[in-house]
């Protein structure tokens, strides 16, 4: 099974530790993080859902392709990986 | 006077003290984030801090034992939007301001975009002013130093709870007389050069860098503008302009005596993309006879080779009107016991200073 893994930046802002998904969509993979997590919702999504701006997700190699509705479709067996993006340092 | 100030830096929350031997700078909280806006609660103690994460969004803290602890709140947000593609998201908190003392637990906020929000349970929750939203003359608005229109000022009529200002960078000088539920634009007498000359008293367009108004004298605002120092008796429905003083009439900061009508502050610099201390002099102007003229003082303040540029909100006057603080984009920190004529370096090395403010 895998899992979403988020940077260890944010873990100074809160625990966010790895969990894991039963694939579906990039949406549904975070959703699933979120109803056990909710203030991590605000740092990984603005207030409209979308991913934020100097956020980036891949799936093993590949960066995501939706960042307004995440609705890259995910299989069971991947790895989710939340970074912050170089370019809001 | 306040013996607490605090400072809001690019790089967290700064507490300056004043104990037996002088001003002590303490620990910071934040350390290496964004603060963009604080808020000292005067009714009831409570300290707002608001973070600009660069990766993580606008994040809004509070803290109820004076800053020994914080505790995360949830940030003003704007409400789900069915065009998700276009919808507005908060990108900046820049201005905090407390409710009238009737109000207990009653905050405003502005933000980039600019919108103004509303909490009534000491930011538990938050709610966008629609109305302020809904204004069509906001079509007209742009970007002053950001790339969206915000709210910088929004300043309250201890007469009456529900009266207001807002000053909008650049979006010009808003009224309500009832607690937000309509607006009405003001601003008429302000001139932007910035502007083809047949649209330069246009009201919805005005860049009023930040507006100040005198606790015990509130008709009175004093609005220090894109191109020019303006005053208005009317709490900012109209303006008249100010004799440019020496060295310079632009700048970004200003602070009304609590008590004095008459006597204000401004951080004059050069204009304006250049926005560095006139031939590298920093000093504060001070007005005593409501803008006729202006005192210039710079003992302390470095009078050669100086860049630091002095933010809208890096400049406060405490409760007696004779102690200012004073931070700059450069980090350096200064503070005045005589009514800005003296002023003297509590630290140099902090990081750009978005906020000073006095408990």
């Amino acid at each position: 099974m895998g899992h979403v893994r988020f940077t260890a930046n944010l873990q100074r802002h809160l625990a966010c530790p790895p969990r894991s998904h039963a694939g579906g969509t990039l949406r549904q993979a975070l959703d699933g993080v979120f109803a056990e997590n909710p203030r991590l919702r605000s740092y990984i999504l603005d207030e409209q859902g979308r991913l934020r701006r100097h956020v980036i997700i891949y799936v093993n190699e590949r960066p995501l392709v939706d960042r307004l509705a995440l609705s890259d479709p995910i299989d069971v067996s991947d790895e989710v990986f939340v970074f912050q993006a170089l370019s809001g340092g | 006077m306040s013996d607490v100030l605090r400072i809001a830096t690019r790089k967290g929350l700064f507490t300056a003290r004043r104990r037996r031997d002088g001003w002590q700078l303490e620990a910071p909280a934040f350390l290496g984030q964004p603060v963009s806006a604080l808020l000292h609660d005067r009714r009831d103690g409570a300290l707002y801090a608001a973070l600009n994460l660069g990766h993580f969004g606008v994040k809004l803290h509070r803290s109820d034992d004076a800053g020994a602890q914080w505790q995360e709140l949830p940030a003003p947000a704007f409400p789900p939007a069915a065009e998700a593609a276009t919808a507005p998201s908060v990108q900046l908190i820049w201005t905090l301001a407390a409710g009238a003392p009737g109000q207990p637990g009653r905050l405003w906020a502005g933000t980039l975009p600019g919108a103004l929000f509303r909490s009534d349970d000491k930011g538990e929750h938050w709610q966008l002013n629609e109305s302020f939203w809904a204004v069509p003359e906001r079509a007209q608005w742009f970007g002053g130093g950001y790339d969206v229109p915000g709210i910088h000022s929004i300043l309250l009529d201890p007469r009456d709870a529900e009266a207001m200002t807002l000053g909008v960078s650049c979006g010009g000088v808003w009224l309500t007389g009832d607690g937000g539920a309509s607006w009405r634009l003001g601003g008429q007498g302000l001139r932007a050069a910035y502007l083809p000359p047949e649209l330069a008293g246009q009201p919805q367009t005005q860049d009023p860098h930040r507006l100040a108004v005198p606790a015990a004298a509130p008709d009175r605002l004093w609005c220090q503008h894109h191109n020019g120092m303006f005053i208005s008796d009317d709490r900012g429905d109209s303006f008249r302009e100010i004799a440019p003083p020496a060295p310079s009439a632009f700048g970004f900061a200003v602070v009304a005596h609590p008590q004095r009508a008459d006597t204000a502050w401004f951080v004059p610099a050069v204009k304006d993309e250049c926005r560095v201390p006139v031939d590298g002099r920093l000093v504060v102007l001070r007005s005593d006879d409501g803008g006729r003229s202006f005192a210039s003082f710079g003992a302390g303040l470095p009078q050669r080779n100086c860049y630091d540029l002095i933010y809208r909100h890096a400049l406060d006057v405490d409760g007696e009107g004779r102690r200012l603080a004073m931070g700059s984009t450069t980090g350096n920190l200064w503070l005045s016991e005589d009514g800005g004529e003296t002023w003297q370096g509590l630290d140099a090395h902090l990081p750009p200073i978005a906020q000073v403010a006095f408990d």
